[in-house]
C-alpha cells in the first residue's frame, strides 16, 4: 500500500514511468463510479427514455400506415365513383336509343295507319268514280240509240220517205246490236 | 512540471490517464495518493458529463414525442434503432428483453469514448478497471443467465458433437479457455484501442513544440483525431456487437 502510494505520488509530479491503469489503489474508486453511472444510465433509459422512444416509433409506424390505409380507401372509392359514373352513362345511352327507338316505331305505326285509312279512302274514292263512268257509260249508250233513232227519222224525212218509228225504231236496235 | 523547466522539452503521454481528486489543488496537496472509493475524482466528474449527455439525448431529445422528429430526438431514435436491431438480428426474438442493458452499455461506451476526445477531458474507457467490470458484467450476467435459462446443458455448448468423437474433448478443453478469455479480450480491446490512440496524439502534441517537426505533428495530430474519432464509435460497436454475440449463447441456447 505504501509503496503504490509513493508510485502514484512520483506519477502526480510528472516523470511516472508505469500506467495510471495499472495503479490497483484507484480501481476502487473507479469501479463504484462506474457501478452508480451505470445504475442511472439503465433506470434513465429502461423507465424513461426507451419505452418513450419505442412508442413514438411504433406511433409513427401506425401512423403511416393508417395513412396508407386511408389512401387506398380514397382511391378505391375514387375508382368506384368512376365505375358508377359509367355506368350512369352507359344507361342514358341505352335509354336514349330505346326512347328514340319508341318514337320511331309510334310514327311508324300512326304513318302504316294514316296509309292504310288513305288506301281505303283512295279505293272507296275509286270505286265511286268507277261507278259514276259505268253511270255515263250506260247514260251514252242510251243517247246514242235515241240520237240514232232520231237522226234516222230525220234522215229518212229529209230524202222524202214516210218515217215508219216502229221500223226505224227496230232497225237501228238490230243496227246498234250488230 | 520541473523537468518541462529543467530540458525544455517532455513528452508525458501517461499523465492524462492519472485519477486525481477533483476539488483539489495540486500545487497545494496531494490529490493522486490514497484515493478513496467515495471521493469524487475526476473519474466521478467525466462519468457525471456522460450520463447528463445520455439524459439530454434520449431522455430531453425525445421530450417532444413528435411524430415528425427534431434533430436531436432523430438521433436518439436513430442509436435507438440501430441497437435494437443489432439485438434482434445477433440475439433473435428471445433476446431483445434485454435490449435496454445493450444500450446502457454501448451509450455509455460511446459517450465516454465521445467525451474523451475533448481536449484536457478524462477518457474513463481508458481504464482498465473500466472496461474489465464492463467485461466482466457481461461475462458472468451471460453466464448466469445461460446457467439459469438452459441449466447444465449450457455447458453442452463446449462440447462439439459436430468434430470427430476422438477431437471432443480437446476442443472442449480449448473451447473452456476461450470461454474465460472473452472477458479479457473484451476488455483490453476497449482500453487498449483508446489508451493507445490517446497516448499517441499526447506524444504527437509534444512534439508540437519543436518547430522544425511542429507542422508535420500538427498535422499527424489533425489526422488522429480523426482516426480517434473513428475508434471511439467504433470500439462502442464491437463492444456491443460482441455483448449480443456473447447473450446469444446464454438466451439461444447450446448450438454447435
Amino acid at each position: 500500500m505504501a509503496t503504490e502510494a509513493h508510485e502514484a505520488a512520483a506519477g502526480a509530479a510528472g516523470h511516472s514511468a508505469g500506467m495510471p491503469q495499472l495503479d490497483i489503489s484507484t480501481w476502487a474508486n473507479q469501479i463504484f463510479w462506474l457501478v452508480i453511472a451505470l445504475v442511472v444510465i439503465y433506470f434513465v433509459l429502461s423507465r424513461v427514455a426507451l419505452p418513450r422512444i419505442g412508442a413514438v416509433l411504433a406511433d409513427r409506424s401506425s401512423t403511416i400506415t393508417n395513412d396508407l390505409a386511408a389512401a387506398e380507401e380514397l382511391k378505391q372509392k375514387a375508382v368506384a365513383a368512376e365505375k358508377a359514373y359509367n355506368a350512369a352513362l352507359e344507361k342514358a345511352r341505352a335509354d336514349a336509343g330505346r326512347i328514340v327507338a319508341e318514337a320511331k316505331a309510334e310514327i311508324q305505326a300512326d304513318l302504316d295507319k294514316a296509309t292504310a285509312q288513305a288506301d281505303v279512302e283512295i279505293a272507296a274514292k275509286g270505286a265511286e268514280s268507277e261507278a259514276r263512268i259505268a253511270e255515263i257509260r250506260a247514260g251514252a249508250l242510251e243517247s246514242v240509240t235515241e240520237v240514232a233513232k232520231d237522226t234516222a227519222k230525220e234522215i229518212v224525212a229529209a230524202l222524202g220517205g214516210k218515217a215508219d218509228a216502229r221500223g226505224i225504231t227496230a232497225a237501228v236496235t238490230a243496227k246498234l246490236k250488230g | 512540471m520541473t523537468d518541462v523547466a529543467e530540458t525544455g522539452f517532455a513528452i508525458h503521454p501517461m499523465d492524462q490517464f492519472i485519477v486525481k481528486r477533483f476539488f483539489c489543488d495540486a500545487a497545494h496537496a496531494d490529490c493522486t495518493s490514497n484515493i478513496k472509493w467515495y471521493e469524487i475524482t475526476n473519474v466521478t466528474v467525466w462519468m457525471a458529463v456522460a450520463v447528463l449527455a445520455i439524459i439530454a439525448l434520449m431522455v430531453l431529445g425525445s421530450r417532444g414525442r413528435a411524430v415528425i422528429p427534431t434533430r436531436l430526438q432523430s438521433m436518439g431514435e436513430m442509436i435507438y434503432g440501430f441497437i435494437y436491431k443489432m439485438v434482434e438480428d445477433v440475439t433473435g426474438h428471445d433476446g431483445v428483453k434485454y435490449f435496454p442493458y445493450v444500450m446502457t452499455l454501448f451509450l455509455f461506451i460511446l459517450f465516454s469514448n465521445l467525451l474523451g476526445l475533448i481536449p484536457m477531458s478524462f477518457t474513463t474507457t481508458s481504464h482498465v478497471a473500466v472496461t474489465v467490470t464492463l467485461a466482466l458484467l457481461v461475462f458472468l450476467g451471460v453466464t448466469i443467465l445461460g446457467l439459469v435459462k438452459n441449466g447444465i446443458g449450457f455447458l453442452g455448448m463446449f462440447w462439439v458433437s459436430s468434430a470427430p468423437l476422438a477431437l471432443r474433448p480437446v476442443l472442449a478443453v480449448i473451447e473452456v479457455i476461450s470461454y474465460f478469455v472473452r472477458p479479457v479480450s473484451h476488455s483490453i480491446r476497449l482500453a487498449g484501442n483508446l489508451m493507445a490512440g490517446h497516448a499517441v496524439m499526447k506524444v504527437f502534441a509534444g512534439f508540437a513544440s519543436m518547430a522544425v517537426i511542429s507542422p508535420v505533428a500538427v498535422g499527424a495530430v489533425t489526422a488522429i483525431y480523426g482516426l480517434e474519432l473513428l475508434v471511439a464509435v467504433v470500439q462502442a460497436y464491437v463492444f456491443t456487437i460482441l455483448t449480443c454475440v456473447y447473450l446469444k449463447d446464454a438466451v439461444g441456447g447450446a448450438h454447435h
